[in-house]
């Protein structure tokens, strides 16, 4: 994990994007604790506070939830929520940006969809 | 709830004023950032708050006890300096057990892991110890203390990038035993800006802004493109600095954000805590 603070991105945000990501990808997994508001603190050297409001957001979005006197844990389903988010903001976070650039370089559509298709094949070359 | 209360001060140096009626609160169990340029008055104010200069009016409260009661605030404050009030030939350690003496929040054993954790050689007089290590020498003694109230004037002077990294783990370590208020006046601006919470700020001895730092950083952006186009976008906003590279043109500007219109080639970019200092202190210059 690590903050960049030269992003439009506020700091809290960024922490709570990259936990969620962690619980994604199954660093954290569910029914597991994720690490303390002070340890990710000291790591980053952020103001607790800061650390603190980044995961309310995702005690917000039921993705963790506070153990009394534990600490932080990942919610059963956490895993499931975030992939079905994720999908609903595909079009706008990258079709729409895709479609915006293309125009500005004049690229067709066809361009673009044998772009994606080369992508694909080029994908399946490396055993994905 | 307590805090550091500082009502009205005016401070003058013969006939050049160094407080213009200052008035700011610290509260309790915050990092804030004092921020101000060489000469903001920002040791001024520093110096008032620990009882080492008197103000001509106003009042400083601790807790709602007058800071000027020694005695009563004594167990409350502690202020490491960039000026030194050490005795010069005395050893490291011989210092540590002075100043557990004065202060009985003083813990020995921290001072001890922290010289370690430093490799600061507690055997050392204090006039043997390198610029940095000296810094270092009162980053310990204020680490140690479990005073609520402890303010650092230019505490990473002299230290190198590791010991830097190293003094802002232990801060917040330090800040996360209890309620507590760490005040840090810097030049390194970039360095704590995502440590601290609340943002002072001050120039030619007024206060310039008190707010959280996310608010200092949404009250202001930077607009970039063709001249005439920025020009165009600016009129009627505030604008508190230009940059101009060729054709290119930056203005900075204070007030919220609103969109561009379609089809502009401006971009709209954020600005950091130090280029907000930086233009926001810049205007002010006569």
């Amino acid at each position: 994990m690590n903050v960049n603070s030269n992003t439009e991105k506020p700091i809290f945000i960024q922490i709570a994007e990259q936990l969620e990501d962690k619980i994604f990808t199954g660093v954290f997994r569910e029914e597991t604790q994720i690490p303390s508001t002070n340890e990710i603190s000291a790591l980053l050297s952020v103001n607790p506070h800061t650390v603190l409001k980044g995961m309310n957001i995702l005690v917000d979005g039921e993705i963790i939830y506070k153990k009394r006197g534990l600490g932080m844990f990942v919610m059963t389903g956490a895993v499931e929520k975030i992939r079905r988010k994720r999908k609903s903001r595909f079009y706008e976070q990258y079709i729409a940006a895709l479609i915006e650039e293309a125009k500005k370089l004049q690229m067709t559509k066809e361009d673009i969809i044998s772009l994606i298709e080369r992508g694909y094949q080029n994908g399946s070359h490396s055993g994905q | 709830m307590g805090a550091i209360q500082v009502n009205d001060v005016t401070k003058r140096y013969k006939d050049v004023p160094a407080l213009d009626h200052v008035s700011v609160t610290f509260e309790l169990g915050k990092i804030y950032g004092f921020l101000g340029r060489n000469g903001a008055g920002k040791s001024t104010l520093i110096n008032i708050i620990a009882n080492r200069v008197f103000a001509d009016s106003g009042e400083v409260l601790i807790d709602g006890i007058p800071a000027s009661e020694n005695m009563a605030v004594h167990d409350k404050i502690f202020c490491m300096s960039e000026t030194d009030l050490y005795d010069r030939d005395l050893k490291v350690i011989e210092q540590f057990k002075w100043t557990k003496r004065f202060y009985t929040d003083f813990d020995m054993n921290r001072a001890l892991t922290l010289s370690e954790k430093y490799r600061l050689d507690v055997n050392k007089r204090f006039k043997a110890l390198s610029k940095g290590y000296q810094s270092i020498f009162k980053l310990v003694i204020a680490l140690s203390l479990s005073v609520p109230y402890v303010i650092f004037d230019e505490p990473v002077l002299g230290l190198d990038a590791n010991h830097r990294e190293l003094f802002y783990s232990l801060l917040l370590e330090a800040f996360e035993e209890g309620d507590r208020t760490f005040i840090i006046a810097t030049h390194m601006i970039e360095e704590v800006s995502n440590i601290i919470e609340e943002v002072v700020l001050i120039d030619g001895g007024r206060i310039l802004a008190q707010e959280s730092v996310e608010e200092l950083l949404e009250s202001g952006y930077s607009v970039s493109g063709a001249a005439e186009e920025v020009d165009g976008y600016c009129a009627g906003k505030n604008v508190i600095g230009y940059d101009e590279l060729g054709g290119l043109k930056i203005a900075y500007i204070m007030g919220k954000k609103n969109a561009l219109p379609k089809g502009s080639d401006l971009q709209i970019s954020a600005m950091d805590l130090q280029k907000l200092f930086v233009k926001m202190t810049e205007r002010s210059i006569k």
